[in-house]
């Protein structure tokens, strides 16, 4: 028990959100709920306070739609919050693909297929850069929001909330991917939202700071962590994750026996110091 | 044969491969988006803008989804054929029973579902929706047979001026009448309470979207019996266009060649 606590209290916390947002969206579609009506593209809190996806109000942007005030306060409320609490905290503690890459993860593991591709990784994690960038060109282009005629995240959140059809394909070619093609490939590679929200996080407030005195260079976080260019500074130096990509799971703090993670207030001083 | 490349090739074909599987990647994106978004024939909510206009305002929230009381709305799924995630509905399984309220249209986000397209006189009214138009197939509806059948004219909810009975005399029998149901546009909003009411196996009447359903005049057709219309004139240039005429008459050209005739 102490060991589930020790190892698994975020993790256990992540699902127990993830699951728990989705019920609610569901009841809302399904029992009249007022909690959390909409989806994540776009939703009310209490039938009141707007929330909506600040990368799909970009991408009608670039399409040239016209946007509405309801539209930019949601948009403004999204981005307040996780500009406060880390950009990609959405990823793995609300997105739901996020269950389906860290079960492909999980998978991978097992059955050795990480042994069978090694360690080189055959694709960059600045491809999520390109992804995103070029979803605004098309938008522009064609004239609607290219990326969310085709996210999986939205494919497989709104078919829970609404009906599903065959959008379970969707998050089944990703698992399949994650599996057998790339290594953390749709989170950690390609998902342009992921993307998005890593050039919010920049600036977010609550960081993975690492303690170096206390760090045995065990390297469990690194094995762990399904960003894991985010802790070069792991028994080098005491730093914060300034990284935008870090994705606020925790996986690290609870994998770690020695006490050398922990969640804390981003330090400015610091910061400036380091020059990072 | 292989000869150490320089830093400038190096990078020169870095950038080529990117651009290069940037431009696959887009092209092959655009191409499923140029498929996904095809001009479908699908009914929107109540308010909708141009089609266009919507597919890139909606941000597929499904807000009126949940406000609809009837669950007549519905957001396109995979394997619908519809684009994904829009909201849509299918007045022979559920028509939309146009609420005084409107309550899909206030809750949208995006102003997608445009609540002044239904508002007249700053009261949300819905009966200038247009969702659609609903058509009568002559050859399939048994009131053009001469049987007895006021099914969608009872079922419309502006009865008398969406759709009214048309009375003709019926020349087989001699001694009965046709009771003929018309459908006029400009009353109609396309909510398929007719098309739901339906008797026949297959709906004889329907909703279609208005752009399928309606023909358009171009504008230097005037009608000179609608003052309203006529208005139009008042501003009007007058648009001259010369044409160079052919030398010989058309009455020279008609009459050639039959000379022998006289």
């Amino acid at each position: 028990m102490k060991k589930l606590y020790n190892n698994y209290r975020y993790l256990i916390l992540r699902r127990v959100t993830q699951i728990g947002i989705l019920v609610l969206y569901f009841g809302a579609n399904a029992w009249g709920w007022k909690m959390l009506q909409g989806n994540l593209s776009s939703s009310l809190i209490l039938g009141t306070v707007p929330m909506s996806d600040p990368y799909a109000a970009l991408q009608m942007l670039a399409a040239g739609a016209l946007l509405s005030t309801n539209l930019l306060i949601g948009v403004g409320v999204v981005t307040l919050f996780y500009f406060l609490i880390g950009g990609r905290a959405f990823c793995s503690w609300v997105c739901p693909i996020n269950m389906v890459t860290d079960f492909a993860a999980f998978c991978r593991e097992l059955i050795g297929m990480n042994q069978l591709t090694g360690v080189k990784q055959p694709a960059s994690r600045k491809l999520r850069y390109w992804v995103l960038g070029l979803s605004l060109v098309i938008s522009a282009i064609m004239g609607v929001t290219a990326f969310e005629f085709v996210s999986p995240i939205s494919m497989l959140h709104r078919g829970i909330v609404f009906g599903i059809g065959f959008g379970w394909a969707g998050a089944l070619i990703i698992f399949l991917f994650d599996l057998f093609v790339l290594k953390n490939g749709w989170c950690g590679h390609i998902c342009p939202l992921g993307g998005f929200y890593s050039l919010l996080g920049k600036f977010s407030l609550i960081r993975v700071h690492h303690i170096e005195e206390n760090c045995t260079l065990c390297m469990k976080c690194k094995v762990v962590c399904p960003e894991n260019q985010v802790l070069h500074m792991i028994g080098k130096e005491s730093l914060p994750v300034l990284s935008g990509e870090c994705t606020n799971c925790a996986r690290c703090i609870e994998v770690c026996d020695d006490e050398a993670l922990e969640f804390s207030l981003k330090s400015f001083a610091q910061n400036k110091k380091t020059g990072e | 044969m292989s000869k150490k490349l320089s830093e400038r090739r190096k990078f020169l074909l870095t950038m080529a491969r990117g651009v290069g599987l940037a431009s696959i990647g887009g092209l092959v994106w655009s191409a499923y988006l140029d498929e996904a978004i095809a001009a479908p024939l699908l009914l929107r909510p109540p308010g909708a803008l141009s089609e266009s206009d919507f597919l890139e305002t909606c941000i597929k929230c499904g807000l009126c989804v949940e406000a609809c009381p009837y669950d007549t709305l519905m957001l396109a799924k995979p394997g619908d054929n519809k684009p994904l995630g829009t909201p849509f509905f299918v007045p022979r399984d559920i028509p939309c029973y146009m609420c005084p309220d409107i309550p899909c249209v206030p809750v949208c986000p995006t102003g997608a579902l445009d609540e002044s397209s239904v508002t007249t006189k700053d009261v949300l009214d819905i009966d200038t929706a247009q969702m659609g138009l609903a058509v009568v197939d002559e050859g399939s509806c048994i009131a053009f047979w001469g049987i007895q059948c006021d099914a969608c004219y009872r079922a419309c909810p502006i009865l008398g001026k969406a759709i009214t009975i048309e009375y003709s005399k019926n020349e087989r029998t001699g001694k009965h009448a046709f009771m003929k149901p018309v459908v006029h546009a400009d009353a109609c909003t396309g909510c398929g309470m007719c098309e739901h009411a339906c008797v026949t196996k297959k709906p004889a009447i329907f909703v279609l979207p208005n752009e399928v359903a309606q023909g358009a005049v171009d504008t230097h057709y005037i009608k000179g019996w609608d003052k309203k219309d006529e208005a139009r004139l008042k501003d009007a240039k007058e648009i001259k266009t010369t044409t160079r005429l052919s030398k010989k008459s058309a009455i020279n050209s008609l009459n050639s060649g039959l000379e022998d005739l006289y």
